[in-house]
């Protein structure tokens, strides 16, 4: 679907129901982060070709507005909780890309010092809670992180991500039950990117509208152009007001579209160049803001250069110290199986 | 004239408090009136009619407690069947006396097993402070004040789980707390394990402290993915920053007569997994202690109880903040003959075989694990470095078992200490049956340890 075709409940997202129109600040807050995730998702991809990154890598490019949109909306403390396509989303959470990059190729410089890989990268201080690879666990954790903001009472709200492959698993109902029955604080937000693994949603979904998903939980759910950042965050502003008002769960289908394959060994044969060429040329979230500045005529073309530049270096920087940094130690090899029983 | 019998409310339950009478003798009644309340500690029934007739006799006072199971408690005149207890619930064990009907059927092994759930052997407890008084409490109850008491010194700690409030806990392990703490701190769940798991594990990494009651480990292999990938793994994954100080709780192994799906022992599935801490207790004070240690751990601890042991009662000491030390077995009896190793119910079993092989001049030591990892195997080497001979006891499968590495650790540790080949005492390779003789069969048996015992030392 071609932006331009959005549906009424998008247009409500993107439109009416956002509080303010963005101002060039924000905008351009968004071509960064967004960019920075997708040039930094290219040199992964490139590290992964050159066999500096092994095993599993899962790359987000393509759905860069979701992260950024919901971070543009969450508070400080609220926690984010993902699957293994969360590079973009340790990004945006303001972990450092040295850390991320230096992880995927298993360094000590690594966030959890080489041990965790792609798909499990955490940190406390930024309330990113990873990083999981058993496609829906996360949505029990996210929803028990929710669980801890409830009992403290201190008006946090958990984000839990999770794609359309993981809305077909059993434990997601469970967590939405529970999660109304309690009116815990959590906003659900499906990356819809049309594939689970490789299998297209109409072939594994009897009801693809995934933001129906709880109705039968009484929980709201509405359908978000996840390819506009500006509709993302009104989206999850709602939502987290919804939230922060006592009123429980919220769920956000976010209609997005991966570029890459599944993970980088994902030949993609399911679907034709032709289907992500169009998305790439009508769709593209980084084009849209690019679009906005330049309707509102705040594409400064020094400004975006400038922007570009930075990106450009950071992601060399990273690529740098996940290159140079050395593996980790023997001796982690047994450090963190267990946490030290304080006498 | 029909005797009316103390019916059982469980498989487990052998006695039980009278509570009511409804009827006094003279009343007509028919066929579904309830005549009669019955309690036990786990729960309350009504005791219906059976037949139509008239009260003949009420034998047992109101309020008399420890009436036993399938005793005469009233007569009924005019009744045509000739025997007419009150019938129990579907799922209830409609025999509930397994030592009686095995004895009377002069069956060895059967009221050998059957009379093992009795502990017939109280030894002092060496770890003991001096000066401290001990009472005698159930470990169900054990159970209960360790949760409570760690609940009352950490506002962190919470109980969650199927039944574990309203209900006062499906074993009545709960009981009291939600009175005690409210329903914030004591919180029924649906039933969805995997879910609830979940939930728990997440709210330990946001540095909460849950209890996670499983109303049975067989129905935690719906959230065994949240207790090893999510709970055991991630503070490794992620280089040590996200802790997860949570605790599984619940029966564990086979009670009596509930069928495969409901009778299985995990010691050996949990205790493989590094990152995890796994515990089976025996006997109250050990209940109370390591469920206070396994609380306070800042790591995920899996707690194996046994609903065979739930009713019993242990000396527990009295007044003091009694934590008992993970990781450390326990040497329940000492000896120099043999040395046999088991933990949770099988530790009495093994008490009870150590009597029987010492009135043929075998004088077993008997330790009791307590904790399956980390594993005290320094404890269990230094017995075998002195006994010489060694049988692993578990109600687990033997293949890839309890007592397969206990073994390993043995022969690596203290080869050439052995004057035998070790033997393994566990459940039978089946799923375990329902129907009693052949459940007698498959599970492990007093007679079983000391025909093993015996074997290990050429006897």
């Amino acid at each position: 679907m071609a932006r331009g075709q959005t549906t009424a409940a998008q247009r409500k997202s993107g439109g009416a129901g956002g509080k303010s129109a963005p101002t060039r600040e924000e905008l351009l807050e968004y071509y960064r982060e967004m960019l920075l995730i997708r040039r930094f998702e290219e040199r992964a991809g490139q590290l992964y070709g050159m066999g500096l990154i092994g095993g599993f890598c899962h790359l987000y490019i393509g759905q860069e507005a979701i992260a950024v949109g919901v971070q543009a909306a969450k508070r400080a403390g609220d926690q984010m909780i993902t699957g293994y396509r969360d590079h973009g989303h340790m990004l945006v959470c303001g972990m450092d890309p040295r850390e991320v990059m230096a992880e995927l190729t298993g360094r000590s410089g690594g966030s959890s010092r080489g041990k965790g890989g792609s798909m499990h990268m955490f940190s406390t201080e930024a309330a990113f809670y990873g990083g999981h690879g058993i496609v829906g666990a996360q949505v029990s954790l996210g929803t028990g992180l929710a669980l801890a903001n409830a009992y403290r009472g201190d008006g946090k709200v958990s984000w839990a991500f999770y794609g359309d492959g993981a809305a077909n698993q059993g434990q997601v109902y469970e967590s939405f039950n529970m999660a109304q029955v309690w009116k815990l604080p959590i906003v659900y937000v499906i990356e819809n990117n049309e594939y689970a693994m490789g299998t297209a949603i109409d072939r594994s979904s009897s009801e693809t509208k995934l933001h129906k998903r709880g109705v039968s939980f009484n929980i709201p759910g509405e359908e978000v152009d996840g390819m506009d950042v500006t509709a993302v965050k009104a989206a999850a502003t709602r939502a987290a007001e919804h939230c922060r008002t006592g009123n429980g769960p919220y769920i956000l289908e976010m209609k997005t579209y991966r570029y890459r394959g599944h993970s980088m060994s994902d030949p993609a044969k399911y679907r034709t160049r032709e289907e992500v060429d169009e998305v790439r040329k009508t769709r593209d979230p980084i084009e849209h803001v690019e679009d906005l500045l330049e309707k509102a005529g705040w594409a400064d073309e020094a400004v975006l250069k400038a922007i570009d530049a930075e990106v450009k270096r950071i992601v060399a920087d990273s690529a740098e110290f996940a290159r140079t940094s050395p593996e980790p130690d023997p001796s982690e090899l047994y450090t963190n199986v267990y946490t030290e029983v304080q006498a | 004239m029909t005797d009316i019998l103390m019916p059982a409310l469980s498989p487990t339950m052998e006695e039980g408090t009278l509570a009511k009478w409804h009827v006094k003798v003279g009343d007509k009644v028919a066929s579904g009136d309830v005549i009669a309340e019955i309690e036990t500690d786990k729960a309350t029934m009504e005791v219906e009619a059976v037949d139509e007739g008239v009260i003949e006799a009420l034998l047992v006072a109101e309020g008399t407690e420890e009436v036993k199971v399938n005793s005469v408690i009233a007569r009924l005149a005019g009744g045509v069947g000739a025997v007419a207890a009150p019938e129990p619930a579907p799922s209830m064990d409609p025999n509930p006396q397994p030592a009686s009907r095995a004895e009377a059927k002069g069956d060895p092994v059967r009221a050998a097993v059957a009379s093992s759930t009795v502990p017939a052997v109280v030894l002092r407890d060496p770890e003991l402070p001096e000066g401290v008084s001990l009472v005698k409490v159930t470990v169900r109850d054990a159970l209960r004040d360790a949760m409570a008491e760690e609940m009352r010194r950490d506002p962190d700690v919470f109980l969650m789980g199927e039944e574990v409030a309203q209900y006062q806990g499906a074993y009545k392990v709960s009981r009291g707390l939600l009175d005690e703490f409210g329903p914030k701190r004591v919180i029924d769940t649906p039933i969805t394990e995997h879910g609830f798991a979940g939930l728990g594990v997440g709210a330990a990494m946001a540095g909460l402290k849950p209890i996670i009651e499983f109303m049975t480990f067989n129905f935690a292999m719906q959230a065994i993915d949240h207790v090893i990938n999510s709970a055991a793994k991630t503070l490794y994954m992620s280089g040590g920053q996200i802790k997860c100080s949570i605790v599984f709780r619940g029966p564990n192994g086979a009670a009596a007569r509930v069928g495969a799906q409901h009778s299985q022992d995990y010691g050996s599935w949990y205790a493989h997994v590094p990152g995890l801490k796994v515990l089976a207790p025996y006997d109250s004070a050990d209940a109370k202690g390591l469920m206070k240690a396994a609380i306070r751990d800042p790591n995920p601890v899996v707690f194996l109880e046994h609903e065979m042991l739930y009713g019993q009662e242990f000396d527990v000491p009295e007044g003091i903040d009694w934590v008992v030390p993970i990781g450390k077995a326990k040497i329940r009896r000492e000896g120099t003959g043999v040395t046999l190793v088991a933990y949770s119910r099988m530790v009495g079993f093994c008490l009870q075989a150590a009597e029987k092989l010492a009135e043929e001049g075998i004088e077993a030591e008997v330790i009791d694990l307590r904790t399956l990892r980390p594993m005290d195997t320094e404890t269990i080497v230094n017995s075998v470095k002195k006994t010489n001979r060694l049988v692993t006891v578990e109600e687990g499968w033997g293949p890839m078992g309890v007592g397969a590495y206990i073994c390993a650790k043995v022969v690596e540790d203290a080869f050439d200490y052995l004057d035998a080949p070790p033997a393994r005492v566990h459940q039978e390779d089946v799923p375990l049956p329902y129907a009693a003789n052949l459940e007698v069969l498959s599970m492990p048996s007093v007679d079983k340890i000391v025909a093993a015992a015996k074997a290990v030392s050429y006897r």
